[in-house]
């Protein structure tokens, strides 16, 4: 067993670096984005704008914000479906500092303080008392947008100084947006901590094999607990981003958001009974649903038609490697 | 059709089914190239090999599971091929699988009758008359428990009745057995050899598979011998001898005889004072010295895993003590545990060994992340160097460090394990079953191997149901019973006999007074 004389040498890797990327799913998203692109510009005169461009960019970069924290909570095999409510309870917190005369510093901090303590509130459901996290996080979607029914009924909380405004109406430098800043770092933020940590290789393990992780000496419910607070984060971010840009707070902010947030993670290759996805793929599944959105916007497509358009996206996107190797295997039978 | 003739194989009686030639490509290795195999009416044929030498691969191809990309496979003479697991049972062909699944939900006749239940003149299942022919099965076998139970109910050596009067309820002429005394007890294996015995005078074809060579020994008519996914030789058990047939095996003579060990045998590293736990175990104390093999032995349910998996840190005890070189440490997790230099080579492989899913290099470095890694960041270059050092020396076969480890052998994935756990450089490696359902070749280079560990310093606590392991390899034996110690052996006092007595909780020595 050990040194033998003909002890085997085991390479390390089979395939070479280009080969895999050539194959990955993240390759297949970027030939749709691209292809969604030339075709946005052959349908819509108006498409190839800078300004329209950067419009374009709101219809995607708060809920990508929360889609890379997602990612990391799908592959670890949980999931948070009261990230939209989480938006509007932390929108609700702002409005009502905002009533008691708090500056701009303040809502910031009391945005991404709410946030926080619901993913801390859902982390201790899942983590602590072992509760499934799909059954827990519908329970806080209905309780956290409750409250802010409760607070605010049909009023709505407007008035938001003009530095608040910045987060949401921004711009950095000619037609790039403070929240296309926001986005690009924490992509990166994520895309490191997933790829390059000790955390992130822990959460695949987790998402892998739960029992194997813990077996292995992982702090399986610390982890978790920590990526449920860094979604609740998120959505707070989210929740400072959306209340800045919309300039007021209505209980129904947000509303159904959480769904496209997942979309936009299933889309990236996240495989959601965990394990696998990466950061790369979440912004590219993030382009994607941008660019269907304003380009079927452009042509004057009705809201719900369109979400009919993202639903036939991600099956279709998802079904189109499974229906690739079914025709592969047949054939060769 | 009787006009074939066969090499090797006396034509005594015409085979239920015969594969031929039969030949199965993965992307990566060759599983079956031309292998034959025979099964006769009213014969029992132990399927022999090593771990990886195409036995699984044959029985899923037999059950339909797999379809063989070339060869033949015959019943009653006649070419048949199978495109689906239906079409393997409707030619009479079941198997009960080394994890076979089952309902937890159901009662024992709905397991058994799941797809295939008598319907009623509406298409409804008959109730009544599944639980009538439910029960004429379990009488047959023997089982002691009513149709009515609820499957979640059961101990495992009644799921595995429930399991057999499952592959019997389809009216099979060929029965596979797939590692079917691997969880029984010793009382449970003596009862599934009267089953067998059973089946053979009901004319069936059984396909025996088993690593355990008194069981083949003592059950088959026949053998047929795979190694690395080649057909080696088949014949009569009459006419082999042990020793020929595991030179057949491993293609080189295994010395059975268990390695020297130098005892160089050091001060204490760990005690355990007063463990408690308010249903598993109870009041475990000892210590562990340095360079030491300990043995746990006991019977199936005695507490010895429960007790291990408290010491990892995976349940906690009520109360009790460790200490690690003299200190006392708290453990309340698995990374404690490996914190302090105490790692868990967990029995069950799949779930809780090994990571699949995640690359052979990353399940080896897991736990050693924070030496591979700085500041909290990966450092690639540095995990291969030390997944490739762990891998050489336990000899890994794979085609690269990057591949998933779930396409690894399950001698190989427990290797990636042990790798895994040496990389910490831990004090104590408690090993559970560590070769169980490994095959003979593996199993001696695992005893050489853990030799070798304590000669370096190591301490071991190695769980293990099979005595010649125990008494071979344990420099001291502790005998659980009933989740407490019960006998604390060494030296002349360590015989198969006295193990046994103390595990079974018999005080005389008088033969045959398990019950």
């Amino acid at each position: 067993m050990i040194n033998t004389a003909q002890t085997r040498h085991v390479p390390d890797r089979l395939n070479s670096r280009a080969a895999r990327l050539f194959k990955s799913w993240e390759a297949l998203l970027l030939a749709v984005a691209i292809a969604i692109f030339v075709i946005n510009s052959f349908a819509s005169p108006y498409f190839l704008s800078a300004w329209n461009l950067s419009d374009a960019t709101f219809n995607f970069t708060e809920k990508a914000m929360i889609a890379f924290a997602m990612a990391l909570l799908i592959i670890s095999g949980e999931i948070d479906l009261s990230v939209a409510s989480i938006i509007a309870l932390s929108s609700t917190a702002i409005g009502l500092a905002l009533q008691f005369g708090a500056g701009t510093p303040e809502l910031v901090i009391i945005g991404l303080t709410v946030g926080l303590l619901c993913g801390a509130f859902n982390g201790f459901f899942v983590t602590v008392l072992g509760l499934p996290s799909i059954v827990v996080t519908i329970g806080t979607m209905s309780l956290f947008r409750g409250i802010s029914f409760i607070i605010l009924g049909d009023d709505a909380f407007r008035g938001y100084p003009p530095s608040f405004s910045w987060f949401g109406q921004g711009y950095i430098y000619w037609v790039f947006t403070v929240e296309m800043l926001l986005f690009v770092i924490i992509a990166v933020i994520y895309g490191v901590l997933l790829h390059k940590t000790n955390f992130g290789r822990a959460v695949y393990a987790i998402g892998n094999n739960p029992t194997g992780a813990l077996f292995s000496g992982i702090r399986v419910a610390r982890v978790k607990f920590v990526l449920f607070l860094l979604t609740g984060l998120m959505s707070g971010v989210a929740a400072i981003c959306l209340t800045s840009r919309l300039g007021s707070t209505r209980p129904s902010i947000a509303t159904g958001m959480e769904l496209e947030v997942v979309t936009m993670v299933v889309l990236g290759g996240v495989n959601i009974l965990g394990g696998s996805g990466t950061i790369p793929g979440v912004v590219i599944a993030a382009f994607v649903m941008g660019l269907v959105t304003f380009g079927l916007g452009l042509l004057n497509v009705p809201g719900i038609v369109m979400s009919i358009f993202i639903g036939l996206l991600l099956i279709g996107v998802i079904a189109l490697p499974r229906l690739w190797a079914m025709a592969a295997t047949r054939r060769k039978a | 059709m009787t006009t074939r003739t066969l090499p090797h194989v006396s034509p005594d009686v015409t085979p239920v089914v015969s594969m031929d030639m039969i030949t199965k490509t993965f992307p990566v290795v060759k599983a079956l190239d031309e292998v034959r195999l025979d099964l006769y009416p009213g014969q029992v044929t132990a399927l022999v090999g090593e771990n990886g030498a195409g036995k699984s691969t044959t029985v899923k191809i037999l059950t339909g599971i797999y379809i063989p990309d070339g060869g033949t496979i015959r019943i009653d003479g006649d070419p048949i091929s199978f495109n689906r697991p239906n079409d393997a049972a409707n030619a009479g062909i079941t198997a009960i699988h080394q994890e076979t699944v089952l309902f937890d939900e159901l009662s024992v006749a709905e397991n058994i009758y799941i797809g295939h239940a008598p319907r009623t003149r509406f298409g409804l299942i008959d109730k009544a008359e599944m639980h009538r022919a439910a029960v004429k099965l379990l009488g047959e076998i023997g089982a002691p428990f009513s149709s009515h139970t609820q499957l979640r109910d059961l101990g495992i050596a009644n799921k595995h009745l429930v399991a057999i009067a499952r592959a019997l309820s389809v009216d099979a002429r060929v029965v596979i057995m797939d590692e079917p005394t691997a969880a029984l007890s010793h009382k449970e294996i003596e009862e599934l050899y009267e089953l067998v015995e059973a089946l053979k005078s009901q004319g069936k074809a059984i396909l025996f598979i088993s690593h355990k060579f008194d069981e083949i020994f003592r059950i088959a008519d026949r053998y047929t011998v795979f190694r690395d996914g080649a057909f080696v030789g088949d014949g009569k058990i009459a006419d082999i001898s042990e020793a020929e047939l595991v030179t057949m095996m491993v293609g080189r003579s295994v010395d059975q005889i268990y390695p020297e060990r130098a005892h160089d045998i050091g001060e204490e590293v760990l005690k355990v004072v007063g463990y408690d736990h308010p249903t598993e175990f109870a009041d475990i104390s000892f210590d562990l010295k340095r360079g030491e093999i300990l043995g746990f032995y006991g019977l199936v349910g005695a507490g010895r895993s429960e007790f291990m998996q408290a010491l990892f840190g995976i349940t906690k005890p009520s109360k009790g003590v460790c200490r690690v070189n003299g200190d006392i440490k708290v453990i309340r997790s698995p990374a404690d545990a490996v914190g302090n230099g105490i790692v868990y080579v967990p029995e069950d492989r799949g779930k809780q060994g090994a990571i699949i899913g995640l690359p052979i290099f990353q399940n080896i470095t897991l736990p050693s992340l924070g030496k591979t890694s700085r500041k909290g960041f990966l450092k690639l270059a540095e995990e291969f160097k030390l997944a490739r050092e762990y891998s050489q020396r336990l000899d890994l076969r794979a085609a690269a460090l990057d591949q998933d480890v779930g396409n690894l052998s399950g001698g190989n994935q427990q290797k990636v394990v042990i790798a895994k756990w040496l990389a910490t450089q831990p004090q104590v490696i408690i090993l559970d079953e560590p070769t169980k359902g490994i095959d003979i070749g593996s199993k001696a280079a695992v005893h050489e191997f853990m030799a070798e560990l304590a000669a370096q310093g190591l301490s071991v606590i190695m769980v293990s149901s099979e005595i010649p392991e125990v008494i071979g390899m344990s420099d001291r034996v502790i005998v659980m019973r009933d989740g407490r110690i019960a006998a604390e052996l060494v030296g002349h006092d360590l015989t198969p006999e006295t193990l046994v007595r103390h595990a079974a909780g018999i005080t005389k020595s008088t033969k045959g007074a398990a019950a």
